[in-house]
């Protein structure tokens, strides 16, 4: 269980945003922290990593205290035992892909062609065999991204290794992707965070990802929480029963006679459908919809 | 010719590599302490570093020779508890380069460390390395040539140093008389054909040594754009 209870005045674009947070995270949840930028997404992370030093409150990891003003208890970033991915990857340079995996791992720094059990299966379930001896500069995006995530795991499991419940703070970590990679990436994060039993903390502003990978979501808005609960139940205004339902994303209205064709976003297909003049003139570009149709006759493939 | 003595150039050199060692070993963490620190007093300790490029060689010479003298507190305690003498002594003249070409140490560096990414250092935290062992094992790689920019910049301004060796050191030959002195000394005492000799071999060193420098960082930036080496 974390519990963040955190004040932390914050200059935003906007002028001065007070952050005040709090939320209770279960061990093991995949949880989304979702919000436009430049409202205290990020500051919550590096809070909790100890990057950033709260004004005030406290956050509390299985029962260990990181920081708290009363107690005058915080935690440096070398004491909490996190994983953290920042959103340009924030990759060692000098060091090779094994290296970089290896940095977090252990004191000492490897030696060539002697890898660790726990490196050589890091290696393998990131995928990342082949590219151990590379330096990031020669890296695609993605697998740069995959190199992030596999350093921040190793810091997770060496960390389990000495007790401690393993956490995974992921900053945006898909946004500079594109969509056929990011969705790969999302499914090996799934895959990972199931693997290794973790709980993992996501900042992103893409509802697909968000419905995709996490079971709850905080939905921070001007530094306050202001919906929290699953994915559904947040974003989708509207239950409905014995309909589909879709999420969609409005990509563009357009008056045909006395009818309105609303291309929208389904998933990855872009579908056209008719609206009424009212249903129109209440949604604007980029809004998030939900669509149901009847469920009496679908087709079925398999 | 054949009797020319080398001993000023000799001198010369062995100043500036002592100088310059001494200079890494306290350059580097004040770079880092100025690069990455969050105080009001930066401003401050920006321009102390920085001093030593505008104000006159002879200012700074005539304080540390008043600082150094046995005369005064400071070198009199020197003289008295650490038995060191540094008026017209070698160890004086190695601190008072050490002060003289102390930016030309940490501006390099400092800017280096300046430009990398900030997220490089937290990486390292928040993977529970100590900020010594990040410093040495992220930072420092990181910013090779800026390093050895700082190290030939110290080093070749510590040849061409004359004011304050000339105020502390005064010309004693084997103990301050360095070869700027030496070439002074020879144009007073109207001996060109050795002023010559020394003159020609500072300016040929002096070029050698920054096209070096010049050639190894354009090599390093065209192998980090083939994407050889790392940054």
């Amino acid at each position: 269980m974390i519990r963040i209870a955190c004040r932390k005045e914050l200059v935003a674009a906007t002028g001065r945003v007070q952050l005040d947070v709090r939320m209770e995270i279960e061990r093991g949840a995949f949880v989304t922290l979702f919000g436009p930028s430049g409202v205290g997404k990020t500051t919550v992370l590096r809070m909790l990593a100890g990057l950033t030093h709260p004004d005030g409150g406290s956050i509390e990891v299985a029962g260990d205290i990181w920081f708290d003003d009363q107690k005058r208890i915080a935690l440096t970033p070398q004491q909490r035992s996190l994983g953290i991915v920042f959103q340009d990857y924030a990759l060692f340079p000098n060091l090779t892909v094994a290296e970089n995996l290896a940095y977090g791992m252990r004191q000492s720094s490897i030696q060539k062609n002697t890898l660790s059990p726990q490196l050589k299966r890091l290696l393998e379930s990131s995928g990342l065999s082949a590219l151990r001896d590379r330096l990031p500069a020669s890296l695609s995006g993605g697998q740069k991204q995959r190199v992030a995530l596999a350093r921040a795991l190793g810091r997770v499991l060496y960390g389990v290794a000495e007790g401690k419940s393993p956490l995974l703070l992921l900053d945006e970590p898909l946004s500079a992707l594109d969509m056929t990679l990011r969705v790969q990436l999302q499914d090996e994060l799934l895959a990972l965070h199931r693997e290794f039993g973790l709980t993992t903390i996501l900042v992103s502003h893409d509802i697909a990802e968000v419905f995709k990978l996490s079971q709850q979501v905080f939905v921070i808005e001007d530094g306050k929480i202001v919906r929290s609960g699953s994915p559904s139940s947040v974003f989708l205004q509207q239950q409905v029963h014995g309909k589909f339902q879709l999420q969609a994303q409005v990509l563009a209205i357009r008056k045909e006679d006395v009818i309105y064709v609303l291309s929208l976003l389904v998933g990855q297909d872009i579908v056209e459908v008719i609206a009424a003049k009212d249903e129109a003139e209440r949604m604007k570009v980029g809004d998030m919809i939900a669509i149901a149709a009847k469920a009496f006759s679908p087709m079925i493939f398999s | 010719m054949t009797d020319l003595d080398w001993q000023p150039l000799w001198l010369t050199f062995k100043l500036a590599a002592i100088t310059t060692c001494l200079l890494i070993v306290c350059g580097v963490p004040l770079a880092y302490k100025i690069a990455l620190t969050k105080s009001k007093l930066k401003p401050v300790m920006e321009t102390l570093v920085s001093m030593p490029l505008v104000l006159p060689p002879s200012v700074l010479g005539f304080y540390l020779l008043l600082a150094f003298s046995p005369q005064q507190a400071f070198g009199h305690w020197l003289e008295h508890y650490l038995h060191l003498k540094l008026v017209f002594s070698f160890a004086g003249l190695v601190i008072g380069s050490m002060i003289f070409s102390l930016p030309f140490m940490v501006h390099p560096i400092q800017a280096g460390l300046q430009n990398l990414p900030s997220n490089l250092l937290e990486a390292s935290r928040a993977l529970g390395k100590s900020d010594w062992y990040s410093l040495t094992h992220i930072l420092l790689p990181n910013i090779k040539p800026a390093i050895l920019t700082g190290v030939v910049l110290s080093f070749a301004h510590t040849i061409g140093e004359f004011g304050v060796v000339l105020m502390i050191g005064g010309n004693i030959p084997g103990v301050s008389k360095v070869a700027s002195i030496a070439i002074y000394d020879e144009v007073e005492s109207l001996n060109y054909s050795a002023a010559h000799v020394y003159a020609g071999v500072l300016f040929v060193l002096s070029f050698s040594i920054l096209l070096i420098v010049y050639l190894l960082n354009r090599r390093h930036a065209n192998l980090v754009r083939s994407g050889m080496v790392s940054p």
